[in-house]
């Protein structure tokens, strides 16, 4: 069985993605090893907080170039949440930052997109719509269904690579997915029997 | 567009569910885990884990259930009770909660909200608030309703926000235990002074009070209730099927 390693920069609650992948009958590790990360089959990103604490943990650690380097092999990857933010070439969230550059695209703030009455962050389940239908984290999807998300930016400039999108006064990314690189803004551990389809469908991949 | 959600609340004593009444009279009602999956399975948007033990004994074995239900339950997790320090949010953070809600920790140190907004996020601090009419005026009641702090509810709860708390739930001891729908008066007060997410408590007995409640108030963003679920009074599913039906946008 392929093993996906979770990768711990010290940044978020690992525990329910952990449990998620188990749940699905994925073997999960979750490591902050270089030497483990290249080892694994597949890479999942997570992350939660600010997008310049968790882009200089990756830098000070290293793991910003493994990453890179693991993606660039053909190595499958998906980045949750802020893991998926990170995905992207820049972040405009209290300054401007780089990221890791695998997606073209910018974060940027909701507020400056959605209409003033809307609450940020985004909070909440909402609804899917498949802009790539055969993406195979899709596998297991038909577009419809409800996730759930936490979140007070997203990604911009990233039309060719959106798989998917939802609406929230503006539409906004919800997942990317280029190549063997794949982000969610959502949190699919935390969105139900949806959530663990498409884990299921990335841990098959 | 983004959903209403339905939060039932378990209050766990002794790695047990319980309920009171007016927050008074405790009775075993179930299996926190059993009960967490079928809620879940339910159509539960979240779930809402109070600590209501005193001992350490006691903590710890909340926290036991809390991986035990982390482990299956694939939903948001709330917990609440005993969250007196930032150490209490890494604890029960590390046992698998996704948001932490303060109350009367948060009367007795204020400082706890910004701190842990500052370590972890405001996603993940949530302002509990026990309010209850005293005088004509909203007052902020601790120690699960029982203590009057004197403190205005409405300004207690900016104090909250700006301090860093990223959402809000709000419990009306007036209408709490009594069934006859959510105080829709005092939600409409506090809806009028925050832009973050207020979740309505205290008052449910039937499915009509939730429509009420999205309808009469759409800044509204969750309804919680405890005992008419546990009770099967109401079934989540139901209650979904008919938010729909009434035009409320909700998760089936």
């Amino acid at each position: 069985m392929s093993t996906i390693a979770i990768i711990d920069y010290g940044v978020g609650n690992l525990f329910s993605l952990a449990s998620s992948l188990k749940a699905v009958g994925a073997k999960a590790i979750v490591t902050g090893d270089p030497d483990e990360i290249k080892k694994s089959d597949k890479l999942i990103l997570p992350g939660v907080g600010a997008f310049e604490d968790a882009a200089k943990k990756l830098k000070t650690t290293g793991l910003d170039e493994i990453i890179k380097e693991e993606a660039a092999s053909g190595k499958p990857l998906m980045g949750i949440c802020l893991g998926m933010q990170l995905l992207f070439e820049r972040s405009y969230e209290f300054g401007v930052f780089e990221g890791l550059g695998l997606i073209e695209g910018s974060i940027v703030p909701i507020a400056d997109h959605a209409p003033a009455e809307l609450k940020i962050p985004h909070i909440g389940w909402n609804k899917l719509e498949l802009k790539k239908q055969d993406c195979p984290i899709f596998k297991y999807l038909s577009g419809g269904e409800f996730v759930y998300f936490v979140h007070s930016f997203f990604g911009t400039d990233c039309e060719a690579d959106t798989a998917a999108t939802t609406e929230y006064g503006c539409v906004l990314t919800a997942a990317v997915a280029k190549k063997n690189v794949y982000g969610c803004q959502f949190h699919p551990e935390k969105s139900g029997e949806v959530g663990l389809k498409i884990l299921k469908a990335f841990s098959e991949i | 567009m983004i959903t209403k959600r339905i939060i039932p609340c378990l209050d766990v004593k002794n790695g047990r569910v319980v309920k009171g009444t007016n927050f008074m009279g405790l009775n075993d009602v179930n299996d926190p885990v059993s009960l967490a999956e079928y809620y879940s399975s339910a159509g539960a948007d979240e779930l809402v884990f109070y600590d209501i033990t005193a001992s350490s004994e006691g903590r710890k074995l909340f926290c036991d259930v809390l991986e035990q239900v982390a482990s299956k339950i694939f939903i948001p997790l709330t917990v609440g009770g005993g969250i007196n320090s930032v150490d209490d949010f890494a604890r029960v953070l590390g046992c698998g909660a996704d948001k932490v809600s303060v109350n009367s920790g948060a009367l007795a140190n204020p400082r706890i909200i910004n701190e842990a907004a500052r370590l972890y996020g405001s996603q993940c601090v949530v302002l509990s608030v026990d309010a209850k009419r005293v005088d004509g005026k909203f007052k902020v009641f601790a120690k699960g309703g029982r203590v009057d702090t004197g403190l205005d509810m409405l300004e207690w709860v900016k104090q909250g926000v700006d301090s860093g708390a990223g959402e809000i739930v709000l419990n009306s001891i007036d209408t709490d235990g009594v069934k006859q729908g959510f105080d829709l008066e005092m939600l409409e007060a506090v809806t009028n002074i925050v832009s973050v997410p207020v979740i309505a408590s205290g008052g449910a007995g039937k499915i009509e009070d939730f429509i009420t409640l999205f309808n009469a108030n759409p800044k509204v963003d969750a309804g919680l209730a405890a005992s008419i679920f546990h009770f099967g009074e109401v079934k989540i599913n139901d209650l979904k099927r008919e938010l729909v039906k009434n035009g409320i946008n909700a998760r089936i």
